[in-house]
């Protein structure tokens, strides 16, 4: 064997190893802050295995905006979402394959008990964020085009505001980090309600504004069309919207936290 | 590469063109980790002073401790600072949680046993006869203490930039206890992490380039001092 | 030194009692008592590791000793006494000098006095010009020679115009021949400034050559205190003896002689005379310097010289300009140094028949 063929070899080993864990076998999937903070997957992940056990998920959870791009460049098999117009555009410019619901919940406004911008009882996120805005109180923001930051500036628009100042605390993190952030600084924030139940008893915040049909949280499901797992993503996105999946989705909270974190939408809109 | 070259002349535009966004991140990157490392020095310095010339029963594990102390995982760090400054610890009245307060005070903790570690070595390089020396010419031993510390001023010196260059580049403590705020607990790292998340890598670029070139500063003095090291006389015996 | 001798009547300047002072458990100075009178030079003389260093670092307050006491004209001082401190300087035995130029060095002990600039500038140029460096005032002190840095340590610590001035083995690392200029350098120096000096060294040419006084010690004990002439004529103790270069012992046991006198008779066999050697019956060993024994041809003329051996030349060993010689006896072998000059008058080459003499005034007798 020639040093030519040894140095082939042994480069051909080492691909062999790194891709034990990189397979095609692996699946990527790119999903929302929420869905990880909440301890959704934790549930959910295990029946998929046991459905395919020829997979592996490995989960990237980071905002809605950052799973698209990472799908977009193609660093994800299938992505997870919440941020509808992001996924349309997405859509729109041929990145996804397919495009189904999940599941969907709400977006609650959570701030301190004491309520000191007199939030609780209005009809309206938006009001609500404007009452925020004009009061002393502080807001924490993601600030990192996650869904639930490109559901936020939905309402500072609609409620006219353009959010600037000391009050407005923006952190560029994640979900829970952003609530414990709250927490700390008795602020207000948007929030995903099983994020938030799943957290309530860490935090020093309570629900104040809930209800408008504006703050509902759709979750879709999207295969990438350039995923290097394909056949992986097309058998995840079929498993999640299928009976067996959306029936653990719907049961999910109910034990730990004596109501349900996400309600289960396949097939329907 | 296209991304690569384009971030990087797009980088260099923002820098030039003292976008305050990324200035006011480096700013604030220079305060949280120059207040560390000041804090460090004062605590730092004398503490590896101590230990340098102290002979003292357990010395050997301070000394261990301080040298561990080098290997402090910044998220380590970042949890315990937390936990003293969240609202249910024991420091949360201070209110420092997801301020440069608490940046200081967790980059603290990182530096200090960088500047007692360095410190420590260099005073120990310097021949203890030279306090006696000092002494013998009539020095009070606190007046020798300082010509020792003089003496090896160019280590310590080494011991600044050593504590400034590992926590500049740290992200794990920052993040943990400042949030990464815009405006307010953004520094380099944690704006590095969240733009290029965010994609805009341009931004995230031009910080790099900063950070890089803090680093390489740094390194570059410590590179330079260790080379300018004098050579010593033989060590006195008898 | 004239006022040295004068000066000593009074109450001495600096005195140790009862020094004592170890380290892990090892003595490493155990000290009667010492004076340093004031403006002698006194030299504490002894081999590496014979405690004075420590002796000197007890003496100039600059360490604690377990116990006994230092006077400092009189009066206790305990350990960092702050008069005691100013009085003295020590100069290490390496030139411990710190960064930054020469003049900066010579000014640190003046700074620590507080002494105005212009009063530290005149006291830096005119220590500078005693040791011979003023030219190098301004020079960076990691430029120096050798030397030179020992000249600036020196300055350093005569800036300070101390009535003591300790300097500890201020040679010991220097080439031979700076080492010759900065003794004869040493010399001047001592002879001219007021301090009383006390001067650690293990070359006893050193030690006669600049002290007034001697002070010889063995593992951490003064063994001999004296002129320089008192110890080289008359070494306390075998050890003094064969540190001061009296390196060659003879065994043998003292006899009654018919005169009443008393005599060495050498294992080898030969008689030597000795003047007041003792008691008859004792066993002994007797010293002498190789430069006391005098070489003559057989048959030449009778000499005042009271012990003659006629021996052989043995072996030849120049040193320079002197010849040691190695001369057998009858199972005696003796040492001898004698010029050049004289090797070549007598014409001695290896195999001569030869008669060394030896005054009996030469002879050190200790008992064992």
């Amino acid at each position: 064997m020639s040093p030519a063929d040894s140095f082939k070899l042994a480069l051909a080993l080492i691909f062999a190893l790194v891709s034990c864990s990189t397979g095609t076998h692996e699946i990527v999937l790119a999903s929302t802050t929420s869905t990880e903070d909440s301890g959704l997957f934790e549930a959910l992940l295990p029946a998929f295995r046991r459905a395919h056990p020829d997979y592996r998920v490995r989960v990237i959870a980071v905002g809605s905006g950052e799973a698209l791009r990472l799908a977009e460049r193609g660093d994800a098999d299938v992505v997870l979402a919440h941020s509808p117009r992001a996924e349309e555009k997405f859509m729109a410019a041929g990145h996804g394959e397919s495009q189904r619901p999940v599941m969907f919940n709400d977006f609650v406004i959570v701030g301190p008990e004491a309520d000191g911008a007199a939030i609780s009882g209005l009809r309206d996120a938006a009001s609500a964020l404007a009452r925020i805005a004009s009061s002393s109180a502080r807001f924490v923001s993601r600030g990192d085009d996650s869904g639930t930051h490109a559901k936020e500036r939905e309402f500072w628009a609609t409620a006219g505001v353009e959010p600037e100042g000391s009050w407005y605390v923006e952190t560029g993190q994640g979900i829970g980090a952003v609530l414990m952030m709250a927490s700390e600084k008795q602020a207000y924030t948007l929030t995903d309600r099983g994020t938030y139940l799943s957290l309530r008893d860490q935090l020093l915040l309570t629900v104040l504004m809930e209800g408008d049909p504006a703050l509902r949280n759709q979750y879709s499901v999207i295969v990438v069309r350039a995923a290097s797992n394909l056949d992986g993503a097309r058998a995840f996105a079929r498993w999640i919207t299928a009976p067996a999946a959306q029936k653990l989705i719907g049961e999910f909270g109910l034990e730990r936290f004596g109501r349900q974190l996400f309600a289960p939408n396949a097939g329907r809109r | 590469m296209d991304v690569l070259l384009e971030g990087l002349r797009e980088a260099l535009g923002l820098l030039l063109s003292g976008d305050p966004y990324v200035w006011q991140i480096i700013a604030r990157s220079l305060q949280v980790s120059g207040g560390a490392v000041i804090l460090g020095l004062l605590v730092g310095i004398p503490l590896g002073t101590w230990l340098g010339l102290a002979r003292f029963p357990g010395r050997g594990l301070a000394v261990a401790l301080v040298n561990t102390g080098l290997a402090l995982p910044p998220v380590v760090v970042g949890l315990f600072v937390y936990v003293l400054l969240s609202r249910q610890g024991p420091l949360g009245g201070l209110g420092w949680l997801y301020t440069p307060s608490a940046m200081i005070a967790a980059q603290f903790v990182l530096a200090a046993p960088y500047v007692a570690a360095i410190t420590l070595a260099a005073v120990g390089s310097v021949p203890p006869e030279l306090r006696l020396q000092a002494r013998a010419l009539g020095a009070s031993r606190w007046q020798a203490l300082l010509l020792h510390l003089r003496e090896a001023r160019l280590s310590l010196m080494a011991a600044v930039a050593a504590g400034f260059g590992a926590v500049i580049s740290e992200v794990g403590a920052v993040m943990m206890v400042g949030g990464n705020v815009r405006g307010e607990t953004r520094v380099m790292t944690t704006a590095i992490m969240l733009e290029t998340r965010r994609g805009r890598f341009a931004t995230a670029m031009a910080l790099g380039l900063i950070l890089l070139a803090f680093a390489f500063a740094a390194n570059a003095f410590i590179t330079r001092v260790q080379q300018a090291q004098p050579r010593r006389r033989r060590p006195l015996t008898s | 030194m004239e006022n040295a001798k004068q000066a000593a009547s009074g109450v001495p300047l600096l005195e140790g009692v009862k020094l004592i002072r170890s380290y892990d458990g090892r003595r490493v100075v155990d000290v009667e008592w010492i004076e340093i009178r004031a403006g002698e030079v006194l030299a504490l003389l002894g081999p590496n590791g014979a405690g004075k260093s420590t002796l000197v670092r007890l003496l100039a307050a600059l360490e604690a000793p377990d116990a006994g006491r230092v006077l400092y004209k009189g009066r206790d001082v305990a350990h960092d006494d702050p008069a005691l401190r100013r009085a003295a300087a020590a100069l290490l035995q390496r030139p411990y000098l710190w960064r930054g130029t020469v003049a900066q060095n010579v000014e640190f002990g003046l700074k620590t006095r507080r002494l105005p600039a212009a009063k530290r500038r005149a006291r830096v140029r005119a220590a500078l010009e005693a040791v011979g460096v003023a030219h190098l005032e301004d020079a960076p002190v990691d430029t120096l020679s050798g030397g030179e840095a020992q000249r600036v340590a020196l300055a350093r610590a005569l800036a300070l115009e101390p009535e003591i001035l300790f300097l500890d083995e201020p040679t010991a690392d220097l080439d031979v021949t700076v080492r010759r200029r900065l003794v004869a350098d040493l010399e001047r120096i001592v002879r001219h400034s007021a301090p009383a000096i006390v001067l650690i060294t293990h070359d006893p040419g050193e030690a006669f050559a600049l002290a007034d006084r001697v002070a010889v010690m063995e593992e951490g004990q003064i063994v001999q205190t004296g002129t320089p002439a008192d110890i080289f004529e008359a070494p306390a103790t075998e050890f003094v003896a064969s540190f001061t270069g009296a390196e060659f012992m003879l065994s043998g046991r003292l006899e009654n002689a018919e005169e009443g006198t008393v005599i060495v008779r050498l294992d080898s066999g030969q008689t030597l005379e000795c003047a007041g050697c003792g008691e008859a019956g004792r066993r002994v060993r007797v010293a002498y310097r190789p430069e006391d024994v005098v070489i003559a041809l057989p048959g030449s003329s009778a000499t005042s010289a009271r012990n003659r051996f006629p021996a052989t030349l043995a072996r030849l060993h120049p040193q320079g300009g002197l010849v040691r010689l190695r001369l057998e006896s009858d199972g005696l072998s003796l040492e001898a140094v004698i010029t050049r000059h004289a090797l070549e008058d007598l014409g001695l080459v290896v195999g001569t028949p030869v008669v060394a003499q030896i005054k009996a005034s030469a002879l050190h007798v200790f008992p064992t």
